[in-house]
């Protein structure tokens, strides 16, 4: 394939982007970062980035005039990578919020991890992926794989999702998802190594190329 | 399952890296961060600190310098520490492409400056580094370290447990504990006051001061009466030295039944 795949990567001020941008590129893709809405209804891709507060994160982003141009962009099928708040973004909200809607894109409600001997809040560091059913973002993965988190809240199993990969601290959740043409990660990917690399390859080679080495 | 994480740890000066890495001679640049870091980040190792000792204001940029270009090349986690006294100093750090920040003298002088960055930036990239060394003949209540400042010449005081719950209720993320008395010693983590911390707050602690073989790090890594229940082991001259290895400390604590995050290749 002569043409790079592109992405639009969202910079909308909620975390740092160069880390993701760079990632995306080792994997093979021509990056653009924007900060302006215009440019995503022309774009092929989008990737959402998210860090810190959920409210703040989705303060951000309608700030910013994503929200209406990324839920037709979405809804018109263009696909999309949300990457650990931008994952929990595309639910209806999350416990950290109450009140705060999220894009509504998958139905369901982001929850908080608790707290329990043994277990601390925020999940931070390496734990394991188990795939459930054909998710684009893990095809022919060996798995066990390890990816970077750094969370306190989790997308429940109960949300229904067509694939992705579990993950368990204290309880089972979904630390990537595909759902049509919406794919998400909850770990860092730019943060984790061959992991994510693998992983940002593969939303390339079957998400954009459709398949194409 | 959530694993163990190995964390070498590079001090920078001027933007290069000070003392002898001698693991690492067979590179042309053995004081330079990105050589240093992509050689650990093939090793596999769960995360990189730098640590800068620079005391001048150009020294202070060339840090900002070394963040943005090891973030640029190394897909892991990456911490920078060393004379952050200010919301703004995490601003740089963190725009420049770190992920968390470490503060350790200027959280003590100052214990708002957690709360403020946690606040702006969140607790995940906040990391409460505590210098701690036991006090003489211990202490009545039990309480038996303080917390030093100014690269621990200086003792303030201040109660190690009470400092790391402080710190927690503050808003920070993580603690990272160096306990002097073993620093430097390779006698081993002091498993007893990081055992202390661990069980003082619901943060992941990172072990840092004393690892000096492979078993130092199984103690202070696992539960139980006798170990550290860290969550994180930070070592600097085992590694630069070549003592050990990354691999070699994770294939030693997988073997010892810990979890760690496996050698892994794409298919």
């Amino acid at each position: 394939m002569t043409v790079k795949s592109e992405v639009l990567l969202l910079d909308y001020g909620a975390g740092n982007v160069r880390s993701a941008a760079r990632a995306l590129e080792r994997a093979g893709m021509t990056v653009r970062v924007s900060g302006d809405p215009a440019d995503v209804p022309h774009a092929p891709a989008l990737v959402v980035p998210g860090q810190g507060h959920f409210r703040q994160v989705m303060e951000a982003f309608d700030r910013h005039g994503f929200h209406g141009p990324v839920m037709d962009a979405a809804q018109g099928g263009v696909p999309l990578l949300g990457i650990c708040v931008g994952m929990q973004m595309l639910l209806s909200g999350s416990e950290e919020a109450p009140g705060t809607p999220g894009l509504g894109l998958i139905p369901g409600t982001v929850r908080r991890f608790e707290v329990a001997p043994g277990q601390k809040v925020p999940q931070m560091g390496w734990n394991s992926l188990d795939k459930v059913g054909d998710s684009p973002l893990l095809r022919d993965l060996a798995c066990p794989a390890y990816a970077y988190f750094v969370h306190s809240y989790y997308v429940p199993l109960d949300v229904e999702v067509d694939a992705g990969a579990l993950t368990e601290y204290g309880v089972p959740f979904w630390s990537a998802l595909s759902q049509a043409n919406l794919h998400a990660a909850q770990f860092h990917p730019e943060k984790s190594g061959a992991v994510g690399l693998a992983i940002l390859t593969r939303f390339r080679r079957y998400v954009l190329e459709g398949g194409a080495a | 399952m959530l694993t163990k994480r190995i964390i070498p740890c590079l001090d920078v000066q001027n933007g290069r890296v000070v003392k002898n890495v001698r693991f690492f001679e067979d590179h042309r640049d053995a004081g330079d961060p990105l050589t240093l870091a992509q050689a650990y980040e093939a090793q596999q190792a769960d995360e990189l600190v730098f640590y800068d000792i620079t005391a001048t204001h150009e020294g202070r940029h060339l840090m900002l310098d070394v963040a943005a270009r090891v973030a640029e090349q190394v897909m892991m986690p990456l911490t920078v520490g060393g004379g952050v006294n200010a919301v703004a100093d995490f601003r740089q750090l963190l725009l420049a492409g770190a992920d968390k920040i470490s503060v350790n003298s200027g959280a003590v002088r100052r214990p708002d400056l957690i709360r403020e960055a946690s606040e702006h930036f969140g607790a995940q990239c906040v990391v409460l580094s505590i210098d701690a060394k036991r006090r003489p003949g211990g202490h009545p209540d039990g309480a038996g370290w303080t917390v030093h400042v100014g690269g621990g010449r200086q003792d303030t005081g201040l109660d190690l447990l009470a400092w790391a719950e402080q710190g927690q209720r503050l808003g920070a993320g993580e603690i990272c504990l160096n306990v002097m008395d073993a620093d430097g010693t390779r006698a081993g983590f002091d498993l007893e006051a990081t055992r202390a911390v661990a069980r003082a707050v619901d943060l992941p602690v990172i072990a840092s001061g004393g690892a000096g073989q492979l078993a130092d790090f199984r103690d202070v890594l696992r539960g139980g009466d006798a170990g550290g229940h860290a969550d994180a082991a930070l070592a600097a001259s085992v590694f630069h030295f070549g003592d050990l290895t990354v691999p070699q400390v994770k294939a030693y604590l997988k073997a010892e039944g810990l979890p760690v995050r496996p050698d892994w290749r794409d298919a």
